[in-house]
């Protein structure tokens, strides 16, 4: 619960909870956004505010923070209420809008941006802050990975404090920026994307890997003994007693069993019971659309969100072996205006399926299906998409706003 | 014509490969297979020898530390310098364009390069971000490139290098022209997969490899790669 707050703090809450109401009944998405931006004029120490006196734990990472935080969140209310961003409005006016929103929450989960963990570390003073992956992502307008590693390394030297890191074993980049901090508890979470930690990002040798370990035989970083792990066997995970929990996801893919185990040890941080918490994540369906199923004219669609090479490569993990795929991409700002990170995507297991592509820049996407072998179809719309594929399951991947154009298709489902 | 299996070496892709630039390999194996001709596609580590007698080198972009270890280690392989006398063609893109020359920038120092290529590159006012086009020497038979750069860097050309292109939109080396090219060397600054953007290039690259006239390749289809052409021009066109 956030201690009592000044008039003037509490005058840009109202204000901030009147614009964000505005913006949602106009259509224009949640509101949350410019509900914070209004907040934050009127009280720019309004976020630090809200978030006293709080447990926070921040999220952040390149992929799977959304379904992280939804995950915690889930595993936290076992316990108390909870504040979270769950649109994924994840920079500071977004998390000022979420905690302004639940006021009595005791807890707080805050999906962050990658580019903003310093200002909320310093803002929100979290107890636990986990840091999922680093690979590359939307380069034309973002930092390259390693330069963003370094950046992370130095906050959390600067600014962790008493905070608890809950980092990834496996990327060794996370590894390195984390290990700056005194209390780490490492979580072997998996890395699909090892490209971009070839080399050390400490000293710049090269990384040996034998399995799922991995050393500098230089300076000497390697992987850290996890204490929680994803179980090789089922679908559960394994605590630091070796004790294992039984997963029931209705999320797929590995990749979100690695999410769950995230949260698993996020939440025992703050005293909930691994045991008690597993069974939640089950009742978590879908995310913001993600992993969202819809119908359309006896087509049964799942929907997958990938912004980036390790996205595409983990939605290729999860989908159905048989079924037809639909592709979309779009290059919008959000999105990045460079496409060229396509070619560090292997579509070859999409060869011998029904694949149907579209998005703004499909033409695109049908140059690098060609180049490796995959047939495909091109089409103007998901409308389009969906009338080109027989009745039957579909397959969906699309970036960030070829998602939010086919979501919109389908009344912004979540 | 060569008979026997044309061997295209990435080179570092452990160090240079920031942009899909897996890409340009990916797309000169599928053109050769598409002809008929016996590819053998290699990557080739920092760790690792540079192989002689390979057909076509590649190299990519990548960030100013792998950047500058790539040069170092370069320098001390020696093998691709060796390449280049012997009229071997070689690719290069954006760091590996700029580590061609005679120096190049990286974290605030100035490296010297392998002086394949008779040009320096040093640190332009603002960063170089966006779609690039522009019109190729006569010569070289390419008509317009297109692509995306995205670098720090200008380039200034000497004597012994001819531009790649005149640049009709983005900056390239400084905004006049873009790339250089001397012998069978072409470097660029279009990053990661300009071949398949510019297939006549990809073809260029190829017959070079195999010691022909492009025009001796046979022709492929290539609906969709005039197609990304036409909407990337159109895109810039709308633009202005």
């Amino acid at each position: 619960m956030s201690a009592n707050l000044s008039p003037r703090a509490k005058f840009a809450t109202a204000l901030l909870r009147t614009a964000a109401a505005l913006s949602r009944a106009t259509g224009r998405g949640d509101g949350s956004v410019i509900g914070g931006r209004v907040g934050l004029i009127v009280e720019p120490r309004l976020l630090e505010l809200l978030a006293d006196g709080r447990h926070v734990v921040l999220i952040s990472g390149t992929n799977g923070k959304t379904t992280t935080t939804r995950f915690t969140t889930a595993a936290l209310e076992a316990i108390g209420k909870v504040a979270t961003n769950s649109f994924g409005a994840n920079m500071p006016t977004g998390h000022t809008t979420a905690l302004a929103k639940a006021r009595k929450a005791e807890y707080a989960a805050l999906e962050c941006d990658e580019h903003y963990l310093g200002q909320l570390l310093d803002a929100a003073s979290p107890k636990v802050v986990a840091l999922l992956n680093l690979s590359r992502d939307q380069l034309d307008r973002a930092m390259e990975v390693t330069a963003l590693a370094a950046k992370w390394r130095q906050t959390l030297e600067a600014s962790a404090g008493q905070t608890t890191i809950v980092a990834n074993a496996d990327d060794p980049l996370i590894v390195w920026a984390a290990s700056v901090c005194e209390r780490v508890v490492w979580v072997a979470a998996g890395q699909s994307w090892t490209a971009d930690s070839a080399i050390c990002p400490n000293c710049g040798s090269h990384l040996d890997r034998f399995g799922e370990f991995w050393r500098c035989t230089n300076c000497g970083l390697n992987r850290p003994s996890p204490q929680w792990s994803v179980a090789h066997t089922g679908e559960g995970v394994v605590g630091p007693d070796g004790r294992r929990y039984d997963l029931n996801l209705q999320l797929p893919g590995r990749v979100n069993r690695a999410n769950a185990a995230t949260a698993l040890a996020v939440a025992s941080l703050f005293g909930v019971d691994p045991a008690m918490a597993a069974p939640r994540l089950s009742e978590v369906t879908s995310v913001a659309g993600r992993y969202a199923r819809v119908e359309r004219d006896g087509r049964q669609l799942r929907l997958l969100l990938a912004k980036n090479p390790a996205g595409w490569l983990e939605s290729f993990d999860m989908i159905e072996q048989t079924q037809p795929v639909v592709l979309s991409l779009n290059a919008r700002e959000v999105d990045g205006f460079d496409t060229s990170w396509i070619y560090d995507v292997d579509f070859t297991s999409l060869i011998g399926r029904k694949v149907v592509v579209t998005g703004d820049r499909r033409i695109d996407l049908a140059v690098r299906l060609e180049v490796d072998g995959v047939d495909f179809v091109v089409v103007d719309d998901i409308k389009a998409a969906i009338a080109a594929i027989a009745p039957g399951p579909v397959e969906v991947v699309a970036n960030y706003t070829a998602f939010q154009d086919i979501r919109a298709e389908f009344n912004r489902v979540n | 014509m060569a008979t026997s299996t044309l061997r295209l070496v990435w080179l570092y892709p452990d160090l240079l490969s920031t942009y899909g630039d897996r890409g340009n390999l990916l797309v000169l194996a599928h053109r050769a297979r598409a002809r008929g001709i016996d590819v053998e596609p290699m990557q080739v580590r920092s760790d690792q020898h540079v192989p002689h007698g390979a057909d076509l080198y590649l190299l990519g972009g990548g960030e100013d530390g792998p950047q500058a270890v790539a040069a170092e280690r370069l320098l001390d392989d020696g093998a691709l310098t060796k390449a280049a006398n012997a009229g071997k063609p070689i690719l290069a893109i954006c760091a590996g364009y700029q580590l061609l020359g005679e120096s190049f920038y990286a974290n605030g120092r100035c490296y010297p390069g392998l002086g394949i290529l008779d040009l320096r590159s040093d640190r332009g006012p603002s960063r170089a971000v966006g779609e690039i086009a522009g019109e190729t020497a006569p010569m070289l038979g390419l008509g317009s490139i297109t692509g995306f750069e995205n670098h720090g860097g200008r380039t200034h050309l000497g004597e012994a290098v001819q531009p790649l292109a005149q640049v009709s939109a983005g900056i390239g080396n400084d905004g006049v022209t873009e790339g250089a090219w001397a012998g069978h060397v072409i470097g660029t600054y279009m990053h990661g997969p300009a071949l398949a953007r510019n297939p006549r290039l990809a073809d260029l690259l190829l017959a070079w490899a195999m010691g022909i006239n492009p025009n001796q390749l046979a022709p492929i289809d290539d609906t969709w790669p005039e197609a990304l052409r036409n909407e990337r021009f159109g895109a810039l066109s709308n633009a202005e």
